[in-house]
């Protein structure tokens, strides 16, 4: 009884443990092909196109215009900053060069979340 | 008494608080267009901006920008991009046209060294005319066909009468008149006006980061800019008129281009040309 008990219990754990895994690493895929979208976001040159303007690890012949993308998390810790950001810099600074990715729909919400993905692994 | 005295003071106090409000406000003078101070305080943005860079090498461009781009211009001048141009527009310069008059015939001075002159105002229309507008016009008036405004033969005609007029000052003109001021001031705004999806000015680009790169591309200053037109550009394996680079920068910009040689375009040539007055035109140009 007490062996029949824990053989069955070790095959509900081990079958718990197999979900889990297999969401976790659905996850942990997921959140990396958004993060590899972003960065194609981020350098193309019809789309995100960071690169015209940023200094971004990985890229050639960057552009000047903007700061360089670095240690991203570490100056923007809420991740709706960096949305806000992309969605529309001119309500914060209304002479900036950086175009209203969002807001002239540049990029859809899911691009920008993508590309935020992205620069956070900056 | 004591009321009305008290009235009378009140009164005499608003209008006296009005009145400083009124000297206060900037309405008067941000309302007043004053090319003058305009073209002034243009110059000494750029010249504060690049102390280094002299006043006329501005019409330089990006070359102007920093000691190995201006290397690479001075070298580039031994063998310049833009010769096949410059002598297909003086063989069509002096070529008659079909009713035996020549572009000669249309321009001051033969059309020799006058480039600094364009866009003047023209009082009896009442708009802005352009050289490549003007050359056009020549055309149609001796019965030829107009050239495209964005392709090479139009280039090569003002290419041509540009090198003629290489070194003589940008002397742009703004007569006495409210419709040249009016044609002025729209051009001043249509610079300084974003538009298209990536919301843009030229001045975003032109004012705000020249000499910074977009990718490996250097940004021009405004001031000049147009004192070296037209250009052989690298990106585009060929030449580009005024015309030409207005309405591809519209399109880079997401934005819709104008038809070439509209009011608002020869307005902004107007505001941008005069407010580089005094620099040399340099024209025909090379770009990367």
């Amino acid at each position: 009884m007490t062996d029949h008990f824990s053989t069955k219990s070790r095959l509900a754990a081990f079958a718990l443990a197999m979900v889990i895994g297999a969401f976790v690493s659905a996850g942990a895929a997921q959140a990396q092909s958004a993060v590899d979208e972003g960065r194609k976001l981020a350098f193309d040159r019809g789309k995100g196109n960071c690169l015209t303007c940023h200094v971004i690890k990985g890229g050639d012949l960057p552009g000047t215009i903007g700061p360089e993308l670095v240690d991203i998390k570490s100056k923007y810790p809420k991740r709706e900053d960096l949305v806000a950001i992309l969605h529309d810099e001119t309500l914060r600074n209304p002479l900036t060069v950086m175009p209203p990715f969002g807001r002239n729909r540049i990029l859809t919400e899911k691009e920008i979340n993508a590309v935020v993905d992205f620069l956070q692994t900056l | 008494m004591k009321l009305r005295s008290a009235i009378y003071l009140a009164s005499a106090a608003l209008s006296l608080a009005l009145l400083t409000l009124a000297s206060t406000l900037p309405s008067d003078a941000a309302d007043k267009v004053d090319p003058v101070a305009d073209a002034k305080a243009f110059k000494k943005f750029f010249t504060d901006k690049f102390p280094k860079v002299k006043l006329e090498d501005f019409v330089n461009g990006p070359y102007s920008m920093n000691e190995d781009l201006y290397r690479q211009w001075q070298e580039k001048e031994q063998f310049p991009p833009y010769e096949f141009s410059l002598e297909m527009g003086k063989e069509m310069f002096s070529k008659p046209f079909k009713n035996g008059k020549t572009y000669a015939d249309c321009f001051e001075n033969g059309g020799i060294g006058v480039r600094q002159n364009y866009p003047y105002f023209d009082a009896k229309e009442g708009k802005v005319i352009t050289l490549e507008l003007a050359l056009n016009r020549c055309r149609e008036a001796n019965g030829e066909a107009p050239y495209s405004y964005v392709r090479d033969e139009m280039a090569a005609l003002t290419a041509y009468m540009a090198f003629t007029s290489r070194g003589k000052p940008m002397d742009i003109k703004i007569p006495d008149d409210p419709r040249a001021l009016a044609a002025y001031e729209a051009g001043k705004e249509y610079f300084y006006t974003r538009r298209g999806q990536l919301n843009f000015s030229c001045a975003t680009c032109h004012v705000q980061s020249p000499g910074e790169r977009i990718r490996a591309e250097i940004l021009a200053p405004a001031l000049g800019i147009v004192n070296a037109m037209p250009i052989y550009r690298s990106e585009w394996s060929g030449m580009g008129t005024t015309s030409r680079r207005f309405t591809t920068c519209n399109s880079q910009i997401r934005g819709v281009p104008l038809s070439p040689q509209d009011d608002e375009y020869r307005n902004v040539e107007y505001y941008l040309s005069y407010v580089s007055n005094g620099l040399p035109i340099s024209g025909p140009g090379a770009r990367p």
